[in-house]
């Protein structure tokens, strides 16, 4: 089941001229298909694809403790697209977002059941070091957050500590800066404290420092929440250009943001269980961008994009 | 009740309403908080100006270099000699309790926040070290002449030892909650780098709050300084300085100053007062190094 998925997930990604092909003859009616295996996507094409999803997710369930916060999520992140998480307060994005670089983990009693698999590799499995895939997989939170150091030592400290040599940081730094289009602004003031920036420079600061370590994949939540339009006007054209480099998760509020900057989105809503009251996140609809937001198959979906909930 | 103000009110009306809300009875409310803040403040100055006043008016008539570095006079009554080797007491003794409680501490509260979060383990320490904090010093005093001096004998080592229970607890204290204050997106900022807990404590958590944990040390090193009880029957006496922290007695300002203004003959007292001088101007050039310490953090955070 997971790989059929997987082949079917990466259709669009060979779409020719890089956009994404919208997909007509899906059939939501289809019995086999549960309300998790959203990717309906194209039969046709079976040719093998350019590049393999960077990740697959198979019937994810996250707990805090006995407390279910997300049930049955599968999808799978293509390489160099940027994926969109989008739905209401509470629906169990972010705790989604976290799986992927092993954050839960710090949240004593956060446990997680299903697979996701990081270029096949599990990545809950019992050798993985959640460390070693933090160093692959970055993050740029939620607030700016940047250490109370100057701005070449935040940039610098991810390189240090993974070991690179202290003649290459200058250039690792200026690289970094650059991709995070704030070189140009700080380039002269390299050594003064990044408190004393603009939330909008901390936050491409932030994407600067997770960068800089060269990772695979980024993940964002919801990166532009505390910023005014123009920074995330920025922060948004920043995303375009780091996607021809990074693999890039992006969980947001903000709809339109998810419409104007993602490939694919998935789409969560939270479940109410009438017997407990507790909400539990479920992901509804996983498809490309242009379909979630035209054509969405399930009917929560279009309520959503819409504005009739949420 | 407000009157409703409408297009029609003249300017007269609504400057008259608007003044008559800053009602008298509330300016005469601030006026009378006010002073009794000012007067409050000026009480808690007058014991303290008369300290400071008096200690200074007594001792630094006696300070000089000379008192600072000669030996004590053998025979208490004498006028000659000076504190020489009680400054070098403290300043051994507290460096050892120093060394002794920095370390323990400082890793005590980095154990409390970082990893030991509710477990039990951490639970019962810091409820042990909240006790230890409310430990009267001569207890401890006690405690350390019973399971340390009359085991091994008097000595600077011993006294230190009593010094370093009383700065245990309050460095535990003051550290942890510096640590507290280091918001939790710099330490998930750390670890979504691939940085792992200890290196993140070493590099992120404790840099940012060092200067916070450096004052708090200073003010806990200040404090033991002039502690005298946890001293009395842990040291002993001497009159040229011993610098063997282990065996032989000692002497320290607070002691010092203990046994001499006991005494009845006015050179003593008067030495008694130029120690109490130079303690106080000990424990002042500490605070003063930890406020600078804490205002230049303070600095460095806000960029």
């Amino acid at each position: 089941m997971a790989d059929e998925n997987y082949g079917r997930a990466l259709v669009g990604e060979i779409a020719p001229g890089g956009t994404p092909l919208s997909m007509p003859n899906e059939s939501p009616d289809d019995a086999e298909l549960g309300p998790a295996d959203m990717v309906v996507l194209d039969d046709r094409v079976a040719e093998p694809a350019p590049a393999p999803a960077v990740f697959d997710v198979d019937d994810l369930h996250v707990y805090y403790g006995g407390y279910l916060a997300v049930r049955n999520v599968t999808l799978q992140v293509a390489r160099h697209q940027i994926t969109a998480f989008i739905g209401p307060s509470g629906c169990g994005k972010t705790t989604v977002l976290r799986c992927f670089d092993r954050m839960n983990d710090l949240i004593p009693g956060c446990r997680v059941e299903g697979t996701i698999t990081y270029h096949g590799v599990d990545l809950y499995g019992d050798d993985i070091d959640p460390v070693e895939v933090r160093k692959r997989i970055g993050m740029v939170f939620q607030k700016p957050n940047p250490f109370p150091k100057s701005i070449y030592d935040n940039v610098a400290f991810g390189p240090k500590i993974s070991g690179a040599k202290k003649s290459d940081l200058d250039d690792i730094v200026e690289s970094a800066l650059t991709k995070a289009a704030l070189w140009d602004e700080v380039k002269d003031r390299l050594g003064t404290s990044a408190m004393g920036m603009s939330g909008g420079q901390q936050q491409r600061l932030c994407i600067a420092r997770a960068i800089a370590v060269q990772p695979e994949v980024v993940l964002m939540d919801e990166p532009c929440s505390a910023l005014d339009p123009i920074a995330t006007a920025r922060i948004e054209d920043l995303m375009q250009e780091l996607k021809q480099d990074y693999t890039i998760i992006i969980v947001t509020h903000n709809m339109q943001q998810a419409g104007r900057v993602s490939d694919r989105t998935a789409f969560f809503t939270a479940e109410v269980s009438p017997e407990t009251e507790q909400r539990t996140g479920v992901l509804v609809e996983f498809d490309l961008t242009e379909k979630i937001f035209s054509n969405p198959s399930d009917e929560r979906t279009e309520n959503y994009v819409t504005g009739r909930f949420g | 009740m407000t009157l409703p103000l409408t297009p029609e009110t003249s300017d007269a009306e609504v400057r008259s309403i608007l003044e008559a809300s800053i009602a008298r009875s509330r300016s005469v409310k601030d006026r009378i908080a006010t002073v009794w803040m000012w007067g409050s403040f000026l009480v808690l100055l007058v014991p303290l100006g008369a300290v400071i006043f008096y200690v200074v008016q007594m001792g630094a008539s006696q300070f000089s270099f000379d008192f600072l570095t000669t030996d004590l006079p053998v025979v208490t009554r004498s006028a000659a000699g000076g504190i020489g080797p009680v400054v070098y007491g403290t300043l051994l003794i507290t460096g050892a309790a120093t060394l002794m409680a920095v370390p323990l501490g400082v890793l005590g509260a980095i154990y409390l926040h970082e990893y030991g979060g509710n477990r039990r383990l951490a639970v019962v320490i810091r409820f042990l070290s909240d006790v230890m904090t409310g430990v009267p010093s001569i207890v401890m005093g006690l405690f350390i002449y019973t399971i340390w001096v009359l085991v091994f004998g008097l000595s600077a080592f011993a006294g230190a030892l009593g010094l370093a229970c009383l700065m245990l607890p309050v460095i535990i204290r003051s550290t942890e909650e510096m640590l507290r204050l280091v918001p939790d997106d710099l330490r998930q900022a750390s670890y979504a780098l691939g940085n792992r807990r200890w290196r993140t404590i070493l590099t992120v958590v404790l840099p940012a709050a060092f200067g916070g944990i450096m004052s708090g040390i200073i003010l806990a090193v200040a404090r033991a300084a002039g502690e005298t009880a946890p001293l009395l029957f842990t040291i002993g006496v001497v009159t040229a300085p011993n610098p063997n922290l282990f065996s032989g007695s000692n002497t320290a300002l607070s002691t010092q100053i203990f046994a001499n203004a006991q005494s009845p003959y006015e050179n003593a007292q008067n030495r008694a007062w130029g120690a109490a001088f130079t303690l106080i101007l000990l424990v002042f050039v500490l605070t003063v190094i930890a406020r600078v310490v804490a205002g230049r953090y303070a600095r460095k955070r806000g960029g």
